[in-house]
């Protein structure tokens, strides 16, 4: 199981030689040993998956490429020879560019200048030239097949737009070796296949493109060859052709994972949220469904199409224009996030480290966030009870840290969480709204999350999903309901739920009405 | 969406419009500028008259220029607060340099102002980025420990006028031949405001400095060099708070120890009024000198109808706080705009 690189890259033929060498890089943070056996070997003309749960190394991996850590011991070899990078603007000289989850722009500068930056063509007397800029800039974004226009300011660039503003920034610099780390983490299914288009034509332009998701069918999608990581260290090199979802996996946790989507039927009860003609002008119009207990029932649709938002109206943090929601037959009043939580709903909501967490604030803290109200004794909040409360979640959740007094920035993506749910979870309520409940989580954190949504429906609560991710939808979900444009479109039943009646409602092609 | 074609009119439109919403922030400076000048010439004919507007544009010149350096410092996402301080050392030790050598070139008097205030802009800058600690304590330290160190130097005697060459002293009271409204010193300003907004524009490192702002992790990670920019920056708002001494003592011919004192703020408040964001990485030094034009218009305004000076600091404020809905406004329409066009973009 563990081939040593060497072994791999004999494997290969010998004419074409590696643009990209890392062996044995070791990196240590304190005495957390981030990375052990950092190695990996990358080829002009192929796209290359990098595999590994949170905490596998492969961050560490990309900083060390990336010029941002310097390796302790092992080698860096670019086209043979030797390197160190004693900072990214060695990395990039070197022609490896890096593009980060979270696109890294200027918002107040134009496109052109976000490609630019740093390095704006000039003209006489060392002014820059914008009339230039702007013409290279549209180059190269002819070269990838794209349109954005230049003179545009970066701010308000959809994700998707933004990478591909860095991918321009990458070409700029005749970058052989594009790290792409977690992009399509944010993206929809169709700017997910706009990404892949431009990434296959920089493989077919000869760049070396390292790809790195936790989600395995995009590996399947664009790479030829897959590097997995685990612990620290290197475990394997192989061809995608000849590797399973299964293989990867258990590679990846080096054990048997139990099922990713562990879904026990129940028999759903009454009805706890009604939601009828619920509109929000301009954003959703007229969604009506309903939830009921010991159900799971997923919200659908492309990124924007107002699910989220539906949800942030339910649970009465946005104005809602007309229609009405009910939980437990009660009339839920708007604009309260107060009164949704008396009433017993949860919003977990998508984006944990903006708005599920305090980032700096202690892990028990966090989780007592929700609960203040049933923690305080005469207006003081009982430390001991908070702390009691924190660790007794922990437990229950399996959350993997230090001290509970620690911030819960130092935890990973998958504790973070778990730590948002805990403090929902700590209220004790019958209604939970969970907006993408895995994003960016790896997949032994997800399994347990999804075993802990099966828990929860078995306990009789009333589970509302939204999830940008088909898999999980069709795994978890015992109804489908489709937004389309701020409207219902289509409601399946989870026998009739595929990956196509999902994505044609979700798109207008189709109107599938099952329900 | 993935076809290339020609630019499509809505994006060129859009990016068009955004421009025009930039400069509408000038623009709206500029009409509310002729509003106040305006309705208080029409209420007190004597507002237009040759010394009352000699008086508006000397006394908005010091600020001006004031808020052309503040606007580098707050651009990349940093604030100066010593400036006031900065200007009342560098108006003081001008003047004791001509008490002592009445006959040296007025020239020197710049290069003596200019030299003292960077090297208070250079410790700044220094602190700032060696120590990473955040520049408005720095500052906040650096606008107290100046005051008091120039206390200490001043011992509580005054520079007068008859200390100070009478060339010297022209540049703060003569006019150019054949406009009598318009100082010399209010010309030196405007040449400084135009070279110092064609480099921001034009140079490098003068866009390094907004990318710092807007960003700066990004900045660190594009391998731009942030501390030296930064601490540039410093340089120049303490370099042009010097020579604001070497003016302020021009134009006042007189300087104790407390030249310059609480200018800070009214220089913060300008930047800020002439749309400057105050958290970095936009605005430009143009819209802060009208800022400064306009706070001063409207306290000189608010004097010749007779309104008591406390009122001068409640429109101040009222000012402000107008500016920053204004900034708010337009966010969020851009961004609504962009969420609307996003979406539809998504469904194609």
């Amino acid at each position: 199981m563990t081939t040593p690189p060497d072994s791999a890259e004999a494997d290969q033929p010998v004419p074409p030689a590696p643009v990209l060498v890392l062996e044995r890089a070791v990196k240590s943070f304190g005495a957390v040993h981030a990375l052990e056996d950092g190695s990996v070997t990358l080829y002009a003309g192929e796209a290359h998956a990098l595999l590994g749960e949170n905490g596998a190394g492969k961050s560490t991996l990309v900083k060390i490429l990336a010029g941002v850590h310097q390796p302790e011991s092992g080698r860096l070899l670019i086209d043979g020879e030797p390197v160190t990078f004693a900072g990214p603007a060695a990395s990039r000289a070197a022609g490896v560019s890096i593009i980060y989850q979270e696109p890294t722009l200027f918002p107040d500068l134009t496109v052109a200048e976000n490609i630019f930056v740093g390095r704006q063509p000039l003209r006489g007397g060392r002014r820059v030239d914008p009339a230039d800029m702007s013409r290279r800039a549209r180059e190269i974004f002819a070269r990838l097949g794209v349109h954005i226009d230049p003179a545009r300011p970066a701010r308000g660039l959809s994700v998707a737009d933004q990478q591909i503003v860095e991918i321009a920034k990458a070409l700029s610099f005749n970058a052989r070796v594009i790290v792409m780390d977690e992009p399509t983490a944010a993206l929809t299914l169709v700017e997910v296949d706009r990404l892949f288009e431009v990434a296959r034509t920089l493989c077919s332009q000869g760049a070396a493109v390292l790809f790195i998701s936790h989600r395995l069918e995009e590996v399947f999608a664009l790479c030829q060859r897959a590097t997995i990581m685990r612990d620290g260290r290197f475990v394997r090199t192989d061809l995608v052709a000849d590797l399973t979802i299964d293989d990867i996996i258990r590679s990846m946790v080096g054990r048997d994972l139990a099922a990713l989507f562990p879904k026990s039927d129940t028999a759903p009860g009454e009805v706890l949220l009604k939601v009828d003609r619920l509109t929000r002008e301009g954003v959703f119009t007229d969604v009506s469904f309903s939830v009921r207990r010991g159900e799971i029932v997923a919200l659908a649709g492309l990124v924007g199409a107002g699910r989220s938002e539906v949800a942030r109206a339910i649970f009465g943090i946005d104005r809602r224009d007309a229609g009405t929601v009910e939980v437990r037959g009660k009339a839920l009043p708007g604009s309260s996030p107060r009164a949704a939580m008396a009433a017993g709903v949860a919003l977990v909501p998508e984006d944990r480290r903006q708005q599920g967490l305090v980032m700096e604030m202690a892990i028990d803290h966090n989780v007592a966030l929700a609960s203040l109200d049933n923690l305080q004794e005469h207006g003081l909040i009982r430390r001991s009870k908070e702390q009691l409360l924190a660790s007794d979640w922990a437990t229950r959740l399996q959350l993997k840290y230090g001290r509970v007094q620690s911030p819960v920035s130092t935890l990973s993506g998958g504790n973070q969480q778990k730590v948002v749910l805990a403090k929902w979870l700590a209220r004790g309520p019958q209604v939970l709204i969970i907006d993408e409940p895995t994003r960016g989580i790896d997949v032994g954190t997800k399994a347990e999350v999804h075993r802990l949504l099966d828990e929860l429906v078995a306990q009789g609560v009333a589970v509302l999903m939204i999830s940008s991710e088909l898999p999980e939808v069709l795994g978890m979900a015992d109804r489908v309901l489709v937004i389309r444009e701020g409207r219902l479109v289509a409601e399946i039943a989870r026998a009739d739920a595929d990956e196509d009646s999902i994505m044609r409602a979700a798109t207008g092609q189709l109107a599938v009405t099952s329900a | 969406m993935t076809v290339l074609d020609q630019p499509s009119p809505a994006t060129s439109v859009l990016a068009r419009r955004g421009d025009v919403l930039l400069r509408a922030r000038e623009l709206g400076i500029c009409l509310a500028i002729v509003i106040v000048f305006g309705l208080t010439t029409l209420k007190n004919s004597g507002f237009a008259g040759v010394l009352s507007v000699q008086q508006l544009l000397t006394g908005a010149s010091l600020f001006a220029l004031l808020a052309v350096g503040e606007t580098m410092v707050i651009v990349t996402r940093n604030v100066d607060l010593s400036v006031g301080s900065v200007l009342g050392l560098s108006a003081y030790l001008v003047g004791d340099y001509f008490k002592h050598n009445p006959h040296a070139p007025i020239v020197m008097g710049f290069v003596i102002g200019i030299a003292i205030g960077a090297l208070v802009g250079a410790i700044n800058g220094a602190v700032t980025t060696l120590f990473r600690v955040p520049s408005l304590v720095v500052t906040l330290a650096a606008l107290y420990i100046v005051r008091g160190f120039l206390a200490h130097v001043v011992n509580g005697r005054r520079i007068e006028s008859d200390s100070i060459p009478e060339a010297f002293q022209k540049i703060g009271y003569k006019t150019v031949p054949g406009i009598d409204r318009l100082p010399w010193l209010a010309v030196l300003v405007i040449v400084v405001v135009a070279v110092v907004a064609y480099t921001m524009k034009s140079f490098r490192w003068a866009r390094d400095v907004y990318a710092i702002g807007s960003n700066p992790d990004a900045a660190a990670l594009a391998g731009l060099p942030v501390a030296r920019r930064v601490f540039t920056a410093f340089v120049i708002s303490g370099a042009l708070a010097g020579l604001g001494g070497a003016l302020f003592l021009a134009e006042f011919a007189t300087v104790d120890a407390s030249g310059g004192t609480g200018y800070e703020l009214q220089v913060v408040s300008a930047v800020v009024v002439g749309g400057v964001a105050i958290f970095g990485g936009s605005g430009t030094v143009f819209g802060a000198a009208l800022g400064a034009l306009l706070l001063n218009m409207i306290n000189q305004a608010l004097g010749a109808l007779g309104v008591s000076s406390f009122w001068t600091y409640a429109v101040a404020g009222a000012l402000l706080l107008i500016a920053i809905a204004f900034d708010r406004w337009v966010g969020l329409r851009v961004a609504l705009r962009q969420r609307t066009g996003a979406g539809g973009a998504h469904v194609v």
